[in-house]
């Protein structure tokens, strides 16, 4: 069922992908140098020192971790707050042709939480909700913003890593500032214009209309003059055994064949109900949505956010036209991410523990890829087991342009950074299929991961996989010269249970709630995969949906936009701690006793780290979910 | 010395440590072992669902209970294990520490009063047979000391005032003479107290490495008891009932109990390891640092060479015969006690076969080494018609003037040979006699045999030996060059010893020495391990976070390893224990949803026999599994001096893989053998 052309795109992704981490991490360099020089600087410069004039703040200044996290999180509030403002109040604002409405209050809250966290999870569909205005200031900025927020915690982290005795981090405004003038803003111009070169649509022009060469026929209520349906008296039906003339039950190979008729109450009388008229309708006509879209798809992928400009995302022929924007699409969510671990390496003078992190994010990749693809390509379980399975795998809910490749494989791409992204519907996937991206997300987004939360939060697992691989080999444990220590432990514990508790504790809630089931359009395992995915998808930032789930709701909104919330700033305060007291040890010079953090033995032991210690927690819920369901479905059961 | 390990099942320790693991179920004192903890509290629940289950279950459900109670009592019982090997070695102490009366000096006068009123810097008196009451220094006397009580080691040692030989033990005998001693340390706080605490783990805190990793156990168990707790709310949407034993079943599975009960147990026996090996450790802290360290300052004599030079070769003059230089270098160190002395006498007779003569006979006047003449020898008068002979032996210059003023004339050979000696780290003495130089003894440090090998090892395990020595430049290079250490300091004082050590931890090294002398003392108190010998001085015993009852300084590096195989046993079990999940995943998680989705029949990889069996097996496994490891636990994990990575990948492989494995078979076979039993 795999096809020798997909093998063969799967190792140019790689080879690609392998290609342009060293690049990008020399250039991360010199961005996350506050005094780095790069050929932008003739163009931004002067805006960069205008930029930290107008927010009174010297660059030469670097702040220590609380100082680092208490920016950041003033930053993250002031933006959240005036995402806010603007989606309440759209209505009154320009750029808004199509006269949207303003947004309800909880939907409100859920899109500045999703955004401001750098998850773009949407409750809403963006072509009937959001103004243009919307899109592209309270939106986009923070496709920027969040994008740069991770990068500069990452780097943040980084520095605490390599540096010693040392109080600062470096600063966050300034890192903020040429993160996104040197690095995000000029690359998604280029990769707009790319993207506009493959037929991307990008304007301000209100929606159009198509005629339909195929016109079709709906049926909608009919309404009287003011607007309210009319509606009919009709007899309630109901089934009953056909009988023949002479009262018998009519039989079809020994099953007695059923009739519709009347239902009668205890008077003999019929039950009549109110059912609104329906009128049929012809529709001639297609809006199509139009707006700026390269610009914002550029960032979108490239600062792993993932939010849609339609619903339909990256499956939406605007926003994924050819097959080369699709892969170039896949390539830039990953870019980044990938780059951090040569400036990881770089700045830790360990080039090989650089790449060792970046192959055991390869490695659980590759493993995730390979296991989706082979199950999507296989079909459905139920199809299998009634013998009709199709020739070309499960291609419910698959961009027929797409295929069943490139959807496992942006699908696995979308959920192991944090993007969020999609170009089919994960909900349609196999059981197994859609384990992966879920898996994916639960493992915290840490291969390759959103932009810098994928290395800090890789990061956190070096050092649980450091600390008991160093008692093995009977010394304190060391990471590159730092002893970990009590307090480095227990950050790091503390950022795993944080995702542990956020996750299963509100999956646990939802799914024994009215207002957790009422939002469920499947019920059984499936059931609960979407509910699982959905906290999974808010806490780790990822923002992808298992469609299915109605999550437009006020209780929904709220957790969700809760766990955003949740997922990235109780995370990244133990992860700064650990920053901060990484950065204030000393270094011993590494010797024989130290063993290295490169090489194939570090890597296995850090895959075995991320499963035992990342993975096994969620294990129960998910073999109540996907697991069940595919088990389940290989024996035919249907929910 | 090694004292010999008690054997595990010694029932004299395991008897009433059975007693103790009972004990030891008090809740105030559990809840300093969350993992633990944990596994009591569901235990308990386990044993209230007994009477509140259904009653078909009520079986299954007891034995569960009854295999949670093991579990807290297993992990209870390593404990007591590892304590009670300490409170045996305590024991034997506290006989020794016997109520004493004490001979104070008082304005010159003697009072007897009960040891246990003896405050800091009283005086006492002791002669032959009296117990030393206290600890303290000789600042008066000489006498020999029978330090049996504490060292285990039979022969006498020479106690005496001033220089570095002046600290005393109480509980100690003195076998002869009279001393008078300065008391330095109040009862409750004397040495034999505080081995006595530290051996039964009275004052055991936790370690820095304990204390991380205790975190990391919690926060372990913390996320798998969030884990069971959701699970119940997923049942109920799944409409299935996971009842609270099953719950807890899989909780006390998943959590790291196996390196959560032994814990505690590692650490003590580490401290019980180097005990035995006659070290006492102030802290477990610094039995952890000492796996850490990884530069050594070793001094020269008695660690790396014997402690002595030795004569090792005969450079005669020219025309001079060999025979003659060595009867001559032997006769002149007839007298000589020095080890130096006796060495030329042997190796004469060894090369040429000279007997040691009689020398009192022939009315010999022997001539002592003194500081001013840096010479020694012999006069012969003389006498039976052969002439008088004067041989003298001594350093280059002295002898040089001494030919000088004789009249005669030192040849260029010679002193080509005294530099070449010197150079090759050797000590030349040269001999003469009368005014004829006649050759060259070379004086050599003899390194100990098997040194090089083992500076060997420690370097493949990252540790840097540096040696520290009063000998020159030149000697220093020479000697360091033959034991293969990687370092030397030549000419060194105290003073430089101490820079040194802050230079090496300033660079991020943890450094690690041994001292006796009270000049050793801030340097032993700045050393991240200091190994204090027993001889030593009570400054430097205070001073170092160990003392070496047996004085000997090679056994630094016994000590490092010890170290490191208590970080390394900790570590091993940890990777032993999480690895230990996956298997019961596959045990449980099936039993658990077998009733309602039958569908999952396929995950049951171990094809167990019932979901009762499955659930009960993996908690028989957990528990026993505890108990078989608790022999590792006490002994330590193999230690191998083959560099960090390649003990990582064995561990891993070990610990890492064979905690996948093992726990696989370990589980069938329970289950198996309690289906054969009709238990469940």
């Amino acid at each position: 069922m795999t096809r020798s052309v997909d093998w063969l795109q799967l190792a140019c992704f790689v080879a690609l992908l392998a290609l342009i981490t060293k690049p990008m991490g020399l250039y991360l360099c010199r961005v996350l140098d506050a005094k780095g020089k790069t050929w932008l600087d003739v163009i931004f410069k002067p805006l960069e020192r205008l930029t930290y004039w107008v927010m009174g703040v010297d660059p030469e200044k670097e702040q220590d971790w609380k100082l680092y996290t208490f920016a950041m999180l003033l930053f993250s509030l002031v933006g959240c707050l005036f995402t806010y403002a603007i989606l309440r109040l759209q209505k009154y604002l320009p750029l808004n042709p199509q006269g949207l409405d303003n947004l309800a209050p909880h939907l409100a809250f859920n899109t500045a939480a999703s955004f401001t966290t750098n998850t773009n999870w949407q409750s809403y569909s963006g072509e009937s909700t959001m103004s243009y205005l919307s899109q592209m200031l309270a939106l986009v900025i923070h496709n920027f913003t969040s994008a740069a927020t991770g990068i500069a915690l990452a780097a943040a982290l980084v520095r605490g890593i390599a540096r010693h005795s040392a109080k600062t981090l470096g600063n966050f405004w300034v890192d903020l500032v040429r993160i996104t003038y040197y690095l995000l803003l000029p690359i998604c111009v280029v990769f707009a214009v790319v993207l506009i070169s493959q037929g991307m649509i990008q304007n301000f022009k209100p929606y159009t209309t198509a005629k339909l060469t195929e016109s079709y026929t709906i049926q909608v209520a009919k309404t009287d003059a003011k607007g309210q349906p009319v509606t009919t008296n009709v007899a309630v039906m109901v089934q009953a055994p056909k009988l023949d003339e002479k009262g018998k039950p009519v039989m079809t190979n020994g099953v007695a064949v059923m009739a519709d008729v009347p239902k009668l109450d205890e008077k003999g009388q019929p039950v009549m109900t109110n059912m609104p008229v329906m009128v049929d309708q012809k529709v001639e006509e297609q809006s199509i949505p139009q707006g700026p879209m390269a610009s914002q798809v550029a960032i979108k992928m490239l600062g792993t956010n993932g939010g849609g400009y339609a619903n339909a995302n990256a499956a939406h022929p605007f926003e994924n036209p050819t097959p080369l924007s699709n892969f170039l699409q896949m390539l830039s969510i990953f870019a980044i991410g990938s780059g951090l671990t040569y400036y990881l390496g770089r700045q830790t003078k360990n080039q090989g523990h650089g790449w060792s992190v970046w192959a055991s994010m390869m490695v659980l990749f590759l493993a995730g890829c390979l296991l989706c693809w082979w199950a999507e390509a296989r079909g459905n379980p139920i199809h299998q087991h009634l013998g009709v399975a199709a020739a070309d795998g499960n291609m419910e809910g698959k961009e027929v342009r797409f295929g069943i490749f490139n959807s496992a494989l942006f699908a696995t791409i979308t959920t192991d950074a944090s993007c969020g992204a999609v170009n089919s519907m994960h909900d349609s996937f196999t059981p197994l299929g859609g384990f992966v991206p879920l898996f994916n997300i639960q493992l915290g987004e840490i291969i390759i991961g959103g932009v810098g939360a994928g290395l800090y939060g890789m990061l956190v697992f070096v050092v649980l996989a450091v600390f008991i691989a160093g008692l093995m080999v009977g010394r304190t444990p060391e990471y590159l010269g730092k002893k970990i220590q009590a307090y480095d432990v227990k950050m790091s514990m503390l950022s795993l249970l944080v995702l542990a508790v956020s996750i299963l504790g509100f999956s646990a809630w939802a799914c024994v709630s009215k207002w957790g089931l009422d939002g469920l359009n499947n019920s059984g395992p499936h059931g609960l995969s979407e509910i699982l995915y959905a906290y999974s998808s808010c806490n780790g930032n990822n923002g992808s949906a298992f469609a299915g789930l109605n999550a437009n709701t006020p209780w929904y909104d709220a957790t969700l936009g809760i766990a955003c919330f949740v997922g990235r700033f109780l995370m990244i305060v133990p992860i700064m701690g650990l920053a901060g007291s990484l950065g204030a040890k000393k270094i011993s010079p590494p010797s024989a006793g130290t063993f290295p953090v490169s090489g194939a033995t570090f890597v296995v032991l850090l895959l075995g780290t991320v499963l035992l210690v990342g993975a096994l927690n969620f294990l129960p819920a998910l073999t109540l979910g996907p697991i069940i369901e595919h088990f389940q479905a290989l024996q035919g059961k249907l929910y | 010395m090694t004292r010999k390990a008690p054997s595990l099942f010694d029932w004299q320790i395991a008897g009433p440590a059975v007693a103790e693991s009972f004990r030891k179920l008090d809740p105030r004192l559990m809840i300093k072992n969350p993992v633990m903890f944990v596994t009591l509290v569901g235990a308990a629940l386990t044993t209230v669902g007994i009477f509140i289950g259904k009653a078909a279950e009520r079986g299954f459900i007891a034995q569960l209970a009854l295999w949670l109670w093991f579990t807290v009592l297993f992990a209870n019982f390593a404990e007591a294990v590892a304590e009670g090997r300490g409170k045996a070695q305590a024991e034997s102490l506290r006989k020794s520490r016997k109520e004493t009366i004490a001979r104070r000096l008082r304005n010159k006068h003697e009072e007897q009063v009960p040891a246990t009123e003896l405050l800091k810097g009283d005086l006492v008196v002791c002669e032959a047979g009296d117990i030393i009451p206290a600890d303290g220094d000789v600042v008066e006397g000489i006498a020999s000391v029978d330090e049996a009580a504490i060292t285990g080691e039979s022969a006498p040692v020479i106690r005496e005032s001033g220089g570095d030989r002046c600290a005393v033990t109480g509980g100690t005998r003195v076998l002869s003479d009279r001393i008078v001693i300065r008391i330095t340390s109040e009862k409750g706080n004397t040495f034999l107290d505080r081995m006595i605490a530290m051996v039964e783990g009275a004052r055991r805190q936790k370690t820095p490495n304990e204390i991380a990793l205790t975190i990391l156990l919690s926060a372990l168990t913390l996320i798998f008891l969030l884990v069971c707790m959701t699970l119940k709310p997923f049942g109920m949407y799944s409409e299935t009932d996971f009842s609270v034993p099953v719950l807890v079943a899989l909780l006390v599975c998943l959590i790291p109990t196996t390196i959560g009960g032994l814990l505690s147990a590692i650490g003590i026996s580490g401290i019980d390891r180097l005990v035995r090996r006659n070290v006492l450790a102030m802290s477990g802290r610094a039995v952890e640092a000492a796996g850490d360290v990884d530069v050594l300052l070793l001094d020269k004599t008695g660690t790396i060479t014997l402690g002595n030079r030795m004569a090792t070769a005969f450079l005669p003059a020219p025309n001079i015969a060999p025979e003659r230089l060595a009867d001559a270098a032997q006769l002149a160190s007839l007298a000589d006690e020095t080890p130096e002395g006796r060495s030329i006498v042997v190796l004469a007779k060894e090369k040429y076969n000279l007997r040691g003569r009689d020398v009192g006979e022939k009315h010999a006047q022997f001539v002592p080494f003194t500081a001013q003449t840096r010479m020694s020898g012999v006069n012969f008068p003389a006498a039976d018609g052969k002439p008088a002979r004067t041989i003298r032996k001594g350093a280059t210059e002295a002898i040089s003037v001494y030919v000088d003023q004789a009249g005669g004339k030192f040849p260029a050979a010679v002193t080509t040979a005294v530099e070449e000696i010197a150079r090759s780290g050797g000590t030349p003495l040269v001999v003469a006699e009368g005014r004829e130089v006649l050759g060259v003894v070379q004086l050599k440090d003899v390194v100990k045999g098997g040194i090089k090998e083992r500076f060997a090892q420690l370097r493949k395990m990252g540790i840097r030996t540096v040696m520290i020595t009063g000998d020159n430049q030149l000697t220093a290079a020479a000697i360091a060059a033959e034991a293969g250490v990687d370092d030397f300091m030549a000419q060194a004082t105290p003073e430089q010893k101490l820079k040194r050590i802050r230079e090496e931890q300033a660079a991020g090294h943890l450094v690690a020495m041994t001292g006796d002398g009270t000049n050793d003392a801030p340097a032993l108190a700045q050393a991240d391990v200091g190994v204090a010998m027993n001889t030593g001085t009570q400054a430097a015993r205070e001073a170092g976070n160990m003392v070496d009852l047996d004085s000997n300084p090679t056994k630094l590096i016994e000590i490092v390893e010890i170290g490191k195989q208590l970080l390394m046993t900790r570590g091993s079990l940890t990777t032993f224990s999480i690895a230990n999940d996956v298997a019961k995943y596959f045990a449980i998680i099936p039993a658990m949803l077998m009733g309602t989705f039958p569908a999952i029949a396929p995950l049951n990889i171990m094809s167990l026999h019932s979901p009762s069996s499955a659930i009960l097996s993996a908690v028989i496994f957990n528990a026993l599994i505890i108990v078989a490891l608790i022999p590792l636990a006490l002994r330590g994990v193999a230690y191998k001096p083959i560099g960090a990575l390649a003990i990582l990948q064995r561990n891993l492989v070990i610990y890492g893989v064979g905690g996948v494995i093992i726990p696989f078979i370990g589980i069938k076979a329970i289950d198996v053998l309690i289906t054969a039993l009709n238990l469940v």
